[in-house]
């Protein structure tokens, strides 16, 4: 059988949120939400986990302290014992303090840029991406339930129609994929 | 939904809704720009061209050419990296510390902000460049493997920490500023009518959808972004101070720098904010969104950094007498009553002074007086750094090498050129880039926003009076008189008037039709829902009535809709609308 995807528009993010409840209520299986801005509350609802972003994050960051310690290490200590006032930096410890300052801002550097070229890849928001909101307006004032019939076999499209047309939607459209 | 007390100032004033929030913030890019940004720009960029060419001819010619001499190495150069280093502080802290902080009044004001972050740090950053002299030798600063055997970087200066910290700063703030816009952007792509700006809106959008797992990322992508860039705010300037306070000239080896430098950058990038957005809130019509009470929330900003700088000035004359080194407190009696008097007169009354007049709430919330204050506030700040930096050093030890400081004409175009190359940016973004956060804004629409606060239920208020086309959502309707203040009109006025009269001369002249024949008249730009229905109340329905419209059918229109008059006509409905029929 041919994969329906059924486009339900709202005006209202809350009135979407009511919606998704209602219908996940019944057993329904939301695919996904399109919004113009993060909808607070509605992951739970629709079963979106929560990111581990913030984990890949701590482990850039922990890959920046690493790579910044070694190399000064290396390159102030190992390398070339640089001698200041007659006081060369023959221990990493010894020195530090010194090199707190970049430790830093190198891990702070990774850490950032890490995440944000994972967060990128993740969302496949890359330069040159086509964009699969249904509708232009979902970037403006138009919140969008998307459901399929593949993943709600025990329906049939049409109970799925009056389901979501009785959630207060302002347009409907039914599409095959 | 989190809800906020109805005594709290509204940040968005008048009947909003979301659409109309995308409206005001896209039109100014969507329209052609007005003459003035023209003029602005053209300015900018000569003052601008007039710094690229002080720099190339300092290139060529060497260093020599600023006003230094043996005794004060170091003047313009690094008072004006050090200001614009500051300026850029801003912006960080807008966007992040008040983030974590969960201060809803950013949003008007943080995108704006981290553009001009990035733009002053452009500006600070040129200034160590073509100090080095030999700019195409830069990527000395970078410990890369060299010819010269085991030659690395000294990683125990502070001027080196500079550079670590300068581009991480530079680079994390361009990426947390532009993790935000990509929402934006597509929302722009996605009204974008005009094939090139359609294609530059989706490429630069990256193909953003807006799907929930997407917003679920973005927004902890923005909170840890934001947890790292606030302790990389308060370590920048203080590595800034480093360049100073590690050094053993009286007058600069200070403990107090790293807390009073950071104090002094917010102080003066909080100032720079000030003057920018009351002009752009104006020039763009974003008074609804910035109004006098994110400036009174930016005064009290202002007023606190800058009561912390006016106290670390006094701890310093205060410590340079109590240490009893003669030689500290000979720096700090020089600055206050030696040659350099004026400047340091200059920066007491200019930072000292003029915040704590912001303790008056009448005066923190006069626009003009801000504005002025924060460029009195600026100038103090360069005052400042040239304090700190030339009267520390034209006292040398020995009497023999006293000297004072003269600019070169170099000086003043290198540093007058960073501004219009400032404002050249600025108003780039300005023209292409959505200024104001549209994403962050619409999240707080509801919590925040007049008429939402003002409405008489909290289960689904809105505002718009429009009639829903399927099934009806539980809507309540908000009162529609409201008083407003300083506001602009908001577009919402009544649409339900249901007034033809006068329309029969209109439908003569386009002919009649009716529902069954109705277009999406919304395709036509600058129509959104509302405005369709008001059209369709005077009898437009469909693009082929468009099409025949006329100046004289647009004024008729105009009149009876009494919606952005002038509009249709400097839009061309009818062309636009023959394009669409033929589709």
């Amino acid at each position: 059988m041919a994969d329906q995807v059924i486009y339900a528009m709202y005006d209202d993010d809350d009135v979407l949120k009511d919606g998704a409840k209602k219908l996940v209520a019944k057993g329904v299986k939301v695919e996904e939400v399109f919004s113009p801005f993060p909808i607070h509350g509605i992951d739970p609802i629709i079963g979106v986990e929560q990111t581990r972003l913030g984990i890949f994050a701590f482990i850039y960051g922990l890959i920046g302290l690493t790579v910044a310690t070694l190399g000064m290490r290396y390159f102030m200590v190992v390398d070339w014992p640089m001698n200041i006032g007659g006081k060369p930096n023959f221990t990493y410890l010894e020195n530090i303090l010194a090199f707190i300052p970049i430790t830093f801002e190198f891990t702070v550097l990774c850490a950032a840029h890490g995440m944000a070229i994972t967060y990128l890849l993740a969302n496949r928001t890359i330069p040159g991406m086509k964009a699969q909101n249904p509708d232009p307006r979902t970037t403006d004032d138009r919140f969008v339930i998307e459901l399929r019939t593949s993943q709600n076999t025990q329906f049939t499209a049409d109970e799925l129609e009056s389901m979501v047309k009785g959630t207060g939607i302002v347009e409907f459209e039914q599409k095959t994929i | 939904m989190h809800k906020e007390a109805a005594i709290r100032e509204p940040l968005i004033l008048g009947h909003k809704t979301y659409h109309d929030v995308t409206e005001d913030v896209c039109k100014p890019i969507e329209d052609k720009a007005p003459r003035t940004w023209y003029i602005l720009f053209g300015i900018a960029l000569i003052i601008g061209l007039y710094g690229v060419g002080c720099i190339l001819y300092l290139l060529g010619t060497g260093v020599g050419v600023w006003g230094l001499n043996k005794t004060i190495g170091w003047a313009w150069d690094i008072t004006n990296f050090v200001w614009w280093v500051g300026i850029g502080h801003a912006g960080t802290l807008i966007s992040a510390v008040l983030l974590l902080f969960r201060q809803k009044w950013r949003m008007a004001i943080n995108r704006s902000a981290e553009a001009m972050t990035i733009f002053a740090v452009f500006m600070a950053g040129l200034f160590p460049l073509i100090h080095m002299g030999r700019l195409w030798l830069g990527y000395w600063v970078l410990p890369l493997p060299n010819q010269f055997g085991s030659l690395w970087v000294n990683f125990n200066s502070p001027l080196l920490w500079d550079v670590f910290a300068i581009s991480t700063y530079l680079s994390v703030s361009l990426v947390f500023w532009y993790i935000g816009l990509i929402p934006d952007f597509a929302t722009i792509r996605d009204r974008a009518k005009k094939p090139v700006s359609k294609k530059m809106y989706s490429i630069l959008s990256f193909g953003w959808s807006g799907r929930a797992k997407h917003w679920n990322r973005f927004e902890l992508v923005s909170l840890v972004l934001a947890g790292l860039a606030t302790p990389l705010v308060f370590s920048v300037h203080s590595i800034v101070s480093f360049d100073f306070a590690t050094s053993v000239i009286p007058g600069w080896h200070t403990t107090i720098f790293p807390p009073y430098f950071v104090a002094g950058a917010v102080f003066s990038g909080f100032a720079m904010v000030q003057t920018l957005m009351l002009v752009m809130r104006k020039a763009m019509k974003l008074e609804a969104y910035i109004h006098t009470k994110h400036v009174e929330y930016m005064n009290i900003v202002i007023m606190v950094t800058g009561s912390i700088v006016g106290t670390a000035y006094i701890t310093e004359l205060f410590i340079s007498w109590y240490s009893g080194v003669e030689y500290e407190a000979y720096a700090f009696l020089n600055r206050a009553t030696g040659p350099y008097w004026w400047a340091y007169a200059a920066m007491m009354t200019c930072n000292v002074v003029s915040p704590q007049l912001m303790w008056f709430r009448k005066l923190r919330r006069s626009l003009l007086f801000t504005f002025i204050i924060s460029i009195v506030v600026n100038i103090g700040m360069w005052f400042e750094r040239y304090v700190i930096i030339v009267t520390s050093i034209h006292r040398d030890y020995l009497p023999s090498s006293w000297s004072m400081h003269y600019p070169s004409h170099i000086d003043i175009g290198v540093y007058v050129g960073t501004i219009g190359l400032f404002f050249v940016f600025f108003l780039l973004f300005a023209r292409y880039f959505p200024v104001l956060a549209l994403n962050e804004v619409k999240s707080i629409l509801k919590s925040s926003g007049e008429s939402y606060k003002n409405a008489p239920d909290d289960h689904h208020p809105t505002p718009d009076p429009e009639p829903t086309p399927v099934a009806a959502a539980p809507v309540v309707e908000a009162p529609v008189e409201e008083t407003k203040e300083d506001v602009s009109p908001a577009p919402e006025a009544s649409t339900d008037n249901g007034d033809v009269n006068g329309s029969s001369a209109l439908i003569d002249a386009i002919g009649a039709s009716s529902a069954e024949h109705k277009s999406d008249l919304k395709k036509l730009s600058g129509v959104g829902p509302a405005f369709e229905t008001a059209l369709n109340n005077i009898g437009i329905w469909s693009f082929e009535q468009v099409s025949k419209m006329t100046k004289k059918e647009y004024d008729l229109m105009d009149e009876m809709t009494g919606k952005f008059p002038g509009k249709a006509e400097k839009e061309d409905w009818a062309a636009q609308a023959k394009e669409l029929m033929n589709n």
